[in-house]
């Protein structure tokens, strides 16, 4: 009990650390607004890793929509702050919940399929979203909305990044986590227990929707400009691409598949087409070698630093 | 009257070159389970080989259509046996993601070399107009190219599958791989052919799409892949036939919806047919429904 507490303190203590750190860098204009910039875009694309990994990783369900749920948080958003004049938090929360009302109904005809069905058809329904977007006049169609108003700050993405981690978090070290995760391992002994298969997957997807909303939110409030082809299928294959590196089923794997593939992002942005045919081979050479990713099953902790290296190689290396 | 005819007539030409594309993934997933998501990508390299044959070798149409099948061909089967192979035993997540990365491999690699624009075909193939009901309905002879070289690969292809050892090999392994082994069948060999018979039918459908749209571009194969797999969906995947039957459908009902409705939406078309058929007969309309195994 007390070793849980000193756990606690110390995790709400480097979570303190962090942020201060960054802020005091922004303010002193170390990190500058090229580093800035991408600072958010790793931000946001964790929240949207970790989401995504919930539903993939954790509850086995192999979704390749998850820029979809973006684009809905993204447009509520924008049009909230842009076109109706209301204030952020608000824009925030509805573009959350709206994305999760998505989710729910995306969740309940999919649930009759599995695998590569369930890919398919999640695709087809992110596409069907893009698609819609593009058609409508009053948000721009395909030239986009333009000069959303900037209300996103070091304290909100930090807020809402940390906020993600520790919902989802503890959601998997819940009954219900350990009711999605027992559907991934073997769906009809899941069910032959007495889980109800239908509600958690549903469940799985409305709570990853939701987080892809406010990265939906987030992006369009900080970078002025959303187009639909932003949140096409290769979206959705980069965030997939993250929590397959991180490892599936590992929370602090998607925070470094994120962190790992925003920098390779970042450091060849001159080169996009390099870019791509690295991450096409990054894809095929883990999957080949490495097919749990980076970090598998396990988290990084405390407890794993501590134990040295020895027992850290164990589990990280091979 | 003469216009309904003349977008089913585009329609079937559509509805083709989806055929072509859409028996190659219902090969592949009726033997080994998988969404080859390469697949879209051979069409394009397809189209490319094309392209260098017709363009720069100065090759005739036959010629270039042969080459690019060949290259084609072997293109599948490199595929498969550098990135599925290995994984044939891991779960269906790690080889979906793995096509996934071929995929994006193949296109990327190709918009390296060719550079990201968009190339024209040279015109290898006179293309006339026939009129009907006093130029009301227009046929190409492009269309009818298409119509044609697709119906002979397919009847080929029936025979090849019907009335050849391959053919009853690859019959018997989408069966049951294990007693397919046992009865003596090279698995191995097995996968690879139709490896290569679906990627080779892919690279006619790239060059005569090419040749059709007298444009390429690397990134070509991504939606015309999608839906070629959406067509094999609705046909009933594993099924050769269905896969005929579903891309002409397809092509047809596309057609149809970018013409009376709004062509804006045509791309969308294709994924609500998916969706509605996976909720309604997730078999599709030839598929055998197969009960869940424990």
């Amino acid at each position: 009990m007390a070793d849980k507490r000193h756990n606690l303190i110390r995790n709400i203590m480097t979570l303190a650390a962090i942020y201060a750190i960054i802020q005091l860098l922004i303010s002193f204009d170390i990190i500058d607004q090229h580093l800035q910039l991408n600072l958010f875009l790793l931000c946001i694309n964790i929240i949207l890793a970790v989401s995504l990994n919930l539903i993939t990783g954790f509850t086995g369900q192999f979704s390749l929509g998850h820029a979809g749920f973006m684009a809905i948080g993204a447009y509520v958003s924008a049009v909230m702050t842009l076109k109706l004049h209301l204030p952020f938090p608000l824009a925030i929360a509805t573009s959350a919940v709206s994305a999760a009302i998505v989710g729910v109904l995306v969740g309940i005809p999919t649930l009759r399929l599995r695998g590569d069905y369930l890919a398919i058809a999640t695709l087809g329904l992110s596409e069907i979203i893009r698609i819609i977007a593009l058609n409508i006049d009053y948000i721009g169609g395909a030239s986009g909305l333009a000069d959303i108003p900037r209300y996103v700050n070091w304290p909100w993405i930090f807020a809402m990044t940390a906020g993600t981690i520790i919902i989802i978090y503890n959601f998997i070290h819940s009954s219900y986590g350990r009711a999605c995760i027992a559907i991934r391992e073997d769906d009809v002994a899941a069910e032959s227990m007495g889980i109800n298969i239908a509600r958690y997957k549903i469940l799985a997807f409305t709570i990853g929707a939701f987080f892809a909303g406010i990265a939906g939110s987030l992006y369009a409030n900080y970078f002025y400009f959303l187009k639909p082809n932003a949140f096409g299928f290769m979206k959705s294959i980069d965030i997939l691409v993250m929590v397959v590196f991180g490892g599936l089923g590992s929370i602090t794997g998607s925070v470094v598949g994120a962190a790992a593939l925003t920098l390779l992002s970042m450091v060849l942005q001159d080169l996009p087409t390099l870019r791509m045919i690295l991450y096409a081979l990054l894809l095929l050479v883990i999957m080949l070698y490495r097919p749990q990713g980076l970090l598998g099953n396990a988290e990084l902790s405390w407890k794993l630093l501590k134990r040295g290296d020895k027992d850290a190689t164990a589990t990280n290396g091979k | 009257m003469a216009v309904l005819l003349q977008q089913l007539l585009n329609g079937i030409s559509l509805g083709s070159i989806y055929a072509l594309l859409a028996l190659g993934y219902t090969m592949v997933y009726g033997i080994i389970n998988l969404i080859n998501f390469a697949h879209g990508d051979v069409y394009m390299i397809g189209a490319y080989i094309g392209f260098i044959a017709t363009a720069l070798l100065g090759l005739g149409f036959i010629p270039a259509l042969l080459l690019s099948m060949a290259i084609s061909a072997l293109l599948g089967m490199a595929i498969e046996k550098v990135a599925y192979r290995p994984l044939r035993n891991s779960s269906r997540i790690a080889l979906l993601i793995t096509a996934i990365g071929m995929s994006l491999l193949l296109e990327y690699t190709t918009m390296y070399i060719a550079g990201p624009d968009t190339r024209s075909f040279p015109t290898v193939l006179t293309n006339r107009q026939f009129s009907f009901m006093s130029g009301q309905i227009n046929i190409s002879s492009m269309q009818l190219y298409i119509l044609l070289i697709s119906i002979i690969l397919m009847i080929l292809l029936q025979f090849i599958v019907q009335r050849t050892k391959i053919g009853k090999a690859m019959r018997a392994v989408s069966m049951d791989k294990g007693a397919a082994q046992l009865m003596g069948i090279n698995v191995d060999t097995t996968i690879s052919a139709t490896f290569a018979i679906g990627s080779a039918l892919a690279g006619a459908a790239g060059i005569l799409v090419g040749i059709y749209y007298n444009s390429i571009d690397p990134l070509m194969g991504i939606t015309p892949g999608l839906k070629a797999f959406i067509a094999a969906v609705f046909g009933g995947i594993g099924s050769i036939p269905g896969a005929m039957v579903g891309g002409l459908l397809l092509g047809m009902i596309e057609t149809l919806v970018s013409g009376y409705l709004n062509s804006n939406y045509r791309d969308a078309v294709a994924f609500v047919i998916l969706i509605i058929i996976l909720l309604i007969k997730p078999s599709g309309l030839l598929g055998k429904n197969t009960g869940e195994k424990v």
